[in-house]
């Protein structure tokens, strides 16, 4: 199984999410991180689902989605194409002791930190995946004491838009 | 000032003003406000129905045969979720029907209130949409939309949750005025016209192929496509099977017809599956019931798959040539590309397709007791109301008897619960088949266990005027749960036995309950057939009377079975004509 990286465009309405959540478990795939946010339009918010299916079923989860009356427009982010970024907040055991090498780590990760306390102290972190678990690794014996991650998000490199005739369409029928 | 109405008469006018003309439904506290204008309502009939269950399949029944949206009502919580079983029912037939439900008050909602479920997202994964309505002013627009939705592309069933304040509160939106409203559905763009490149495809697929079949399903009936499906099998000469779900679409009587292929279909439709080369699959969705083992279906088969929901194409089977679009669409588009094509020679594969036809005809024993053979009652009911009448099934043995004995030459007068296979369909259906379509003698092919599930509505028909006539096939068992047993479980017939026939071992008749009498009781006329000789007799007495529902108690032999049968999970090249007997396929290449 690879993994898949899904843009949905879907209407800013009640129980979107529970209709594009529901179909995944119903038809038996596994979300692995979810994003949902508004966009630049009122009306429209976006979606970043990454999914791990082949690539088959995958095609029938997007026909699937895409049968969704308050789905809009599904593109799937090419990994090579795409930017995309997680945030993480780490809260690390950080007393005096070893204070400056947790913020060494964290110098060296472009990461900062966003709260103190005499004991601890809390990282934020923004990248990759593979960037966020190394951070997290090299924090690891320091003492991690609670960790958030975000889900991915995902933009397609260059100048174009996958929401632009989407939403023209929307202005058309408002 | 300007005029305002309340969120009930806003609902009342729209589903006017949208066309309906019959709700079927039973009122109750969170949709009462709907009740009252709808008392005044004159162009709008509700039908007062004794199940909620019983709304939705009427409702079904009604759309099935008119091609219209069938509509039924319910109040919140226990109402609602009695209207569960025949909305599934309407998503996986594929059945336009839009069902409005009451709701507790908005400040109510998500508080575990008097009869509240959360019947949007219960419905969820079984309607193609549903709409939780929160503001008055949005009733005609979302009223609309439900039925633009239900309607188009492929249809199925819409549900719209009208809480009790927003029916109660007032606004100056009338439907009158704005009618009809802009429809917001920026996500919802089904596609209908066929691309012309993949029509060439198959065009070029179907003019090179030796064996080729038309696998027609009921998108081709969704469609309204019959008289196409005619032309193109007539220009092409390709013999044609019609599912479950299609028949009707393509003449019985039609000699390039082979029948209905399947679980229970004929030898001759199952067999050209498995040998053809090309399927041309009109609206069909390879069904588990119609492929038996997907890894061995149709070999040899390369696939044309025209459905106007691309999610089937590619879902059971891989399409070498797929078509998204309206099967009416697809069917023209492709007689005007073959009109260039040359016509391959299939002598060849009709020589054999007839020799599997005369070899392996449908047919069935006379039960040596003398009692009668249930297809043999079907048979005859199919002759003695003939092609003009509707034939609406329950689900079980009298189903798949009634969809291979009766001969059906036109489209919707076969209505059944294919997908879903709901126990119970028939006679509500039945019921909104009727309405649907006053002047059409409407026949409920029931089993005894089936009846016993929803003939409540027979009530319902007695007051309403609604003179359906219903033949139970009763063989005093949940009939293809027996055969089952037979073939499957060593004999131990679990929990099968009915007792609507006489005691096996008293030999004394036990009729719980007696269908005549509960047929009278409930407003209808009953009778009750015992003997092959009295078949004939009975019906036409049914068929005489037209001022009150019939119910015809049809006492037949127990033991009969279902034949052709492909076992559950087995390849269809393992079909049975009979138990324990294998076609002999005198089979070439071609």
């Amino acid at each position: 199984m690879t993994t898949h990286t899904l843009s949905v465009l879907v209407e800013n309405k009640p129980g979107v999410l529970a209709r594009v959540a529901g179909l995944f478990s119903r038809r038996g795939f596994n979300i692995e991180s979810l994003a949902v946010g508004p966009t630049e339009h009122d009306d429209v918010s976006r979606m970043t689902i990454v999914v791990a299916v082949d690539e088959l079923p995958l095609e029938q989860v997007t026909k699937q989605l895409n049968k969704l009356v308050n789905v809009i427009k599904i593109v799937e982010m090419d990994p090579t194409a795409s930017v995309r970024r997680e945030l993480v907040l780490i809260k690390v055991r950080a007393d005096m002791s070893v204070r400056s090498q947790v913020l060494e780590t964290v110098t060296l990760f472009r990461a900062k930190v966003v709260d103190v306390a005499p004991d601890a102290v809390t990282v934020e972190a923004t990248g990759t995946r593979d960037k966020l678990d190394a951070l997290i690794r090299m924090l690891e014996p320091f003492g991690i004491r609670e960790l958030v991650q975000s889900g991915m998000v995902a933009l397609g490199r260059g100048s174009r838009s996958i929401t632009d005739r989407s939403l023209r369409s929307l202005e058309r029928t408002a | 000032m300007s005029r305002e109405i309340t969120g009930a008469q806003s609902l009342v006018l729209s589903l006017e003003a949208v066309g309906a003309d019959v709700v079927f439904g039973i009122p109750g506290g969170a949709i009462l406000p709907a009740y009252d204008p709808l008392y005044d309502a004159e162009r709008l009939r509700h039908i007062l129905v004794r199940h909620e269950q019983g709304a939705g399949h009427a409702a079904e029944g009604y759309a099935q045969a008119t091609g219209r949206v069938g509509v039924c009502i319910a109040t919140s919580g226990p109402g609602a979720t009695n209207l569960v079983t025949p909305i599934a029912d309407a998503y996986m037939d594929s059945v336009p029907m839009v069902a409005i439900t009451g709701q507790v008050p908005s400040a109510a909602i998500g508080t575990d209130a008097f009869q509240e479920a959360d019947i949007c997202g219960i419905t969820l994964p079984i309607t193609k949409h549903n709409f939780l309505v929160h503001s008055a002013d949005d009733i005609p627009r979302t009223i609309a939309e439900a039925f633009h939705i239900a309607a188009t592309g492929r249809p199925g069933p819409v549900l719209v949750d009208l809480p009790k304040d927003i029916l109660q509160s007032a606004t100056a939106v009338l439907p009158g005025d704005i009618w009809p409203p802009t429809l917001q559905l920026p996500g919802y763009r089904p596609v209908t016209r066929p691309h012309a490149k993949q029509v060439r495809e198959a065009a070029k697929l179907i003019s090179a192929a030796r064996r080729p079949v038309l696998y027609v399903g009921g998108g081709v009936l969704k469609a309204r496509a019959a008289g196409q499906l005619r032309t193109l099998a007539e220009l092409t000469g390709i013999p044609v099977v019609t599912t479950l779900m299609a028949r009707g679409a393509f003449p019985d009587s039609h000699p390039q017809h082979l029948g209905m292929p399947g679980m229970h279909g004929s030898v001759a439709a199952v067999t050209a599956l498995q040998k053809s080369d090309l399927l041309i699959t009109l609206g069909a969705r390879f069904d588990d019931r119609v492929t038996g083992k997907l890894a061995s279906f149709a070999p040899k088969a390369a696939v044309i798959h025209a459905d106007i929901d691309p999610a089937e194409i590619g879902k059971n089977r891989v399409a070498d040539v797929p078509i998204v679009g309206d099967c009416r669409e697809v069917i023209i588009d492709l007689i005007a590309a073959l009109q260039a094509e040359t016509r391959p020679d299939i002598t060849g594969w009709w020589r054999q397709l007839d020799g599997w036809r005369r070899t392996y005809p449908l047919g069935y024993d006379r039960p040596a007791d003398g009692s009668i053979a249930p297809q043999y009652a079907i048979e005859r009911i199919g002759k003695i109301a003939g092609p003009e009448a509707l034939y609406v099934a329950g689900v079980g043995q009298h189903q798949m008897w009634a969809a291979q004995f009766i001969s059906y030459e036109h489209p919707y007068t076969w209505l059944n619960s294919g997908g879903l296979g709901t126990m119970g369909y028939a006679v509500p259906a039945a019921m909104g088949a009727k309405v649907g379509r006053p002047d059409a003698v409407v026949w409920a092919i029931d089993g005894d266990g089936c009846f016993q599930m929803t003939n409540q509505e027979l009530a319902t028909c007695a007051l309403e005027g609604i003179p359906i006539k219903v033949a139970i096939i009763n063989n005093g068992s949940l009939g293809m749960v027996r055969q089952w047993q037979t073939l499957f479980y060593d004999k131990r017939y679990s929990n099968t036995e009915l007792g609507t026939h006489p005691d096996p071992s008293t030999r004394r008749p036990r009729r719980v309950p007696d269908f005549v009498r509960l047929a009278e009781a409930l407003g209808c006329v009953g009778m009750r057939c015992e003997s092959p000789d009295e078949v004939d007799a009975t019906i036409e007495k049914a068929m005489a009377i037209d001022d009150a529902p019939v119910v015809v108690d049809l006492i037949v032999h127990q033991d009969a079975m279902v034949w052709p049968m492909v076992a559950a999970g087995a390849s269809n090249d393992e079909i049975r004509v009979a138990r324990d007997i294998a076609p002999d396929f005198d089979y070439e290449e071609l």
